[in-house]
């Protein structure tokens, strides 16, 4: 497991050992585990890290943020974290302080628009919201006639749809029918639903790339116990390869979501450079969910297509996870569109460009 | 946990991107000069003498090693944006690759400082080439299979038997070959063998060239007649060269020539797509874009280990096979992908040499420096499965 050597990380993961076990809260049908994680998480001032102290956060940087999301992939927790950590950093753009409780975003998928008529009522639909049914507040990004704006708006006052993702956590649809927001002010120049999408991809690019390292971690403890033909499977060769391909994945998928994560973290803005890296994060951490999820899978054999084996925790939110803020596909376009229109001998600078 | 696979985000400092700037422009005049052509990866001679030496005058051969031998003593970081920028121009980088990369640092791991003194200045200087002696007929990746002896004698060894798929063993003027010393332990599979620096182009050695499917030559056969080595030549221990031969591993397997041996297809793919690519052709480039990028980080942060002075046995790997697998695939993709790009784009006609030239070469991107099996089996020894 990747050394905690910043204190945000180490309280994170103290209380995902704690209240968090996969085990556990696996064996809890009921969600009992919830509040309680919820509770301490809130205590230590975890879901509003990036929204700054005078906005009512705890002002944690962006990079240690990251690093807390990335740890709470390797847990698979099923409570906005995630969420409400993003609509804090979304409404701290606009100097909006952050209320608490749970929070999450709207609209959460690139192709959905929220918008503002001129008495900045806020309306439309927003599909696959992660957590909405469990937010109090949501953080949204509208377009009006002059311009973008963000707002925090009452959960109350939209319309929710329950819904769940193939992680069987909840993503709803949510309606704002002409809904007057807590507060509304300007976005800052050059901050676009674009921005946002970015932001939480390479959140969730974080998350899976975690997912990944828990699935390689307990696929090779699993080969290392798992008997079959008189022998370890772990000592099969074509096993060891398998996991080498998965350990392959868990490191492509880390590497291309740290790279995002510090390239956001010390960019000026979103220019093509951090676009590469946030959108590539997203597509290859999809990917490498795909790929390396088979592989974890095949690993455990039927025991973990069992409801009460843990690895369906990791391995279907990963999978889950690649919808949300933009799947691969629709990153995939986007980045291909910009890399075409850049030129052919363009694309090698952008590249390396850091 | 497992094993920690940690690739951090290594950015490279400034200073490289103004030698990046360097070398681009070094490289545009020489395509200017005409002394190669980035569009025809498949041309006919990739030995070019005179570029080797223009190199070397730049400073960006050993660019990492000592000042007394030649060397620069920069980082390895800059060593890697001069090796990005060579492969992705498709610079004629044959005759001084395999020295500057990894003949020279054996030489200043093991050889007496006299021969030093005498060969690495001329490796800086672009006027030597290297080759590397592992294979034999019938040993290839198992390296512990290798058979060509050296057998002591007065003041050297004698060398008999025979060396295959030697790249540039007919252009070289020095290989570094492991020879059996002594035969293997029962406890030690991987006892009795040695390095040795051997000087080509003298009696007792035949070199017998291989044709390729590509159309080129690349590969020798190497035999060796009662050809005596000197015990100055001796490189490292007697016997334990095996050790010696995996650490260099990590420079061999992690580099940005891992992964951009066929880019030049992507290149042109985007060129022939034009600015505005329909949704099919602008997802496949997105895609391709993004797994070249997660590659570049990767291989990146290896070379920051590298610098730090780590060995990333099990990180240099993970690039190599995820690296080589993507170059092999990228020629069939970019097929795919320009199966409906219009017959009348300008860059059709170049596109399709390319692509000819680069479906051929993909067979041997992943047998090449280390096979993806034997690559796959060190993961899952660093996994703790063996």
């Amino acid at each position: 497991m990747a050394e905690s050597d910043n204190i945000v990380v180490e309280t994170a993961e103290k209380i995902f050992a704690d209240l968090a076990d996969p085990q556990t809260i696996n064996n809890d049908k009921k969600g009992s585990w919830q509040a309680p994680l919820w509770q301490a998480l809130s205590e230590a001032g975890l879901p509003l890290s990036w929204v700054p102290d005078d906005l009512g956060g705890s002002g944690a940087s962006l990079a240690d943020g990251f690093a807390l999301l990335n740890a709470a992939g390797r847990f698979a927790v099923a409570v906005p974290l995630a969420e409400t950590m993003l609509a804090g950093w979304l409404l701290a753009q606009a100097r909006i302080s952050s209320p608490e409780g749970e929070m999450t975003v709207l609209p959460a998928s690139p192709r959905d628009r929220i918008t503002r008529d001129a008495d900045g009522a806020l309306s439309g639909r927003a599909r696959g919201v992660p957590f909405a049914k469990a937010a109090t507040h949501f953080a949204v990004l509208a377009h009006g006639n002059d311009g973008i704006s963000i707002a925090l708006v009452d959960a109350s006052k939209g319309r929710i749809e329950s819904g769940l993702n193939v992680g069987y956590d909840h993503s709803d649809t949510v309606t704002l029918d002409k809904v007057q927001p807590v507060t509304i002010k300007p976005a800052p120049g050059g901050f676009d639903q674009t921005t946002l999408m970015l932001m939480g991809g390479v959140a969730r690019s974080l998350q899976i790339a975690g997912a990944l390292e828990s699935m390689l971690d307990i696929s090779v403890r699993y080969s290392n116990e798992r008997v079959a033909f008189e022998k370890k499977i772990s000592k099969f060769q074509a096993v060891q390869h398998n996991l080498a391909r998965l350990a392959g994945e868990s490191a492509a998928a880390l590497a291309a979501a740290t790279s995002a994560a510090d390239a956001i973290a010390n960019a000026k803005g979103f220019d093509d450079e951090v676009y590469l890296e946030a959108a590539s994060a997203k597509i290859r951490c999809a990917e490498a969910a795909e790929k390396g999820g088979a592989i974890a899978h095949q690993v455990h054999g039927a025991i973990g297509f069992t409801i009460e084996h843990i690895l369906h925790r990791y391995s279907l939110r990963a999978l889950a996870w690649r919808d949300d803020f933009g799947s691969e596909s629709h990153w995939a376009v986007e980045l291909g569109k910009l890399v075409a229109n850049r030129g052919a001998d363009e694309l090698w600078p952008l590249v390396a460009s850091r | 946990m497992t094993a920690a696979l940690r690739f951090d985000p290594i950015r490279l400092p400034e200073k490289c991107e103004q030698l990046r700037k360097e070398v681009r422009a070094f490289l545009a005049e020489e395509i200017a000069a005409g002394t190669f052509d980035p569009h025809k990866p498949n041309r006919e001679d990739t030995d070019v003498p005179e570029f080797s030496r223009k190199v070397g005058a730049k400073g960006w051969l050993g660019m990492t090693w000592p000042k007394k031998y030649g060397g620069q003593e920069r980082s390895f970081l800059e060593r890697y944006v001069v090796t990005e920028e060579m492969r992705v121009a498709n610079a004629p980088t044959r005759r001084f690759f395999v020295a500057d990369r990894q003949s020279g640092p054996v030489l200043i791991k093991y050889a007496p400082e006299h021969i030093k003194m005498d060969i690495l200045p001329r490796i800086c200087r672009g006027e030597i080439c290297f080759a590397i002696g592992m294979s034999e007929p019938n040993s290839g990746s198992d390296l512990f299979a290798a058979k060509t002896r050296a057998t002591k004698t007065d003041g050297g060894y004698l060398i008999n038997g025979t060396k295959i798929w030697t790249s540039s063993a007919h252009i070289a003027d020095y290989m570094i070959a492991i020879f059996r010393t002594s035969p293997p332990t029962k406890e030690n599979r991987r006892h009795g063998l040695t390095q040795f620096l051997v000087k080509m182009k003298q009696p007792g050695i035949q070199v017998n060239p291989i044709g390729q499917i590509t159309g080129q030559y690349e590969f020798n056969e190497v035999v060796f007649t009662d050809f005596f080595v000197p015990d100055d030549h001796v490189l490292g221990e007697v016997d334990g060269a095996w050790k010696q031969a995996t650490s260099e591993l990590a420079y061999e397997r992690s580099g940005p020539e891992r992964f951009l041996e066929t880019y030049y297809v992507l290149t042109e793919l985007v060129r022939a797509v034009g600015p505005n690519p329909d949704t099919r052709s602008a997802e496949g480039i997105g895609r391709l874009v993004a797994q070249l990028h997660t590659m570049r980080r990767m291989s990146v942060s290896v070379a920051g280990m590298l610098q730090a002075g780590k060995e990333p046995v099990v990180e240099a790997s993970i690039v190599k096979d995820i690296g080589t697998v993507w170059e092999q695939q990228l020629p069939h993709r970019v097929r795919d992908l320009a199966a409906f790009v219009e017959e009348t784009a300008t860059n059709r006609e170049t596109l399709e040499r390319q692509l000819d030239f680069a479906i051929k070469t993909a067979p041997k991107l992943t047998i090449q420096g280390g096979t993806t099996e034997v690559l796959r089996g060190i993961i899952a020894r660093g996994l703790g499965l063996r």
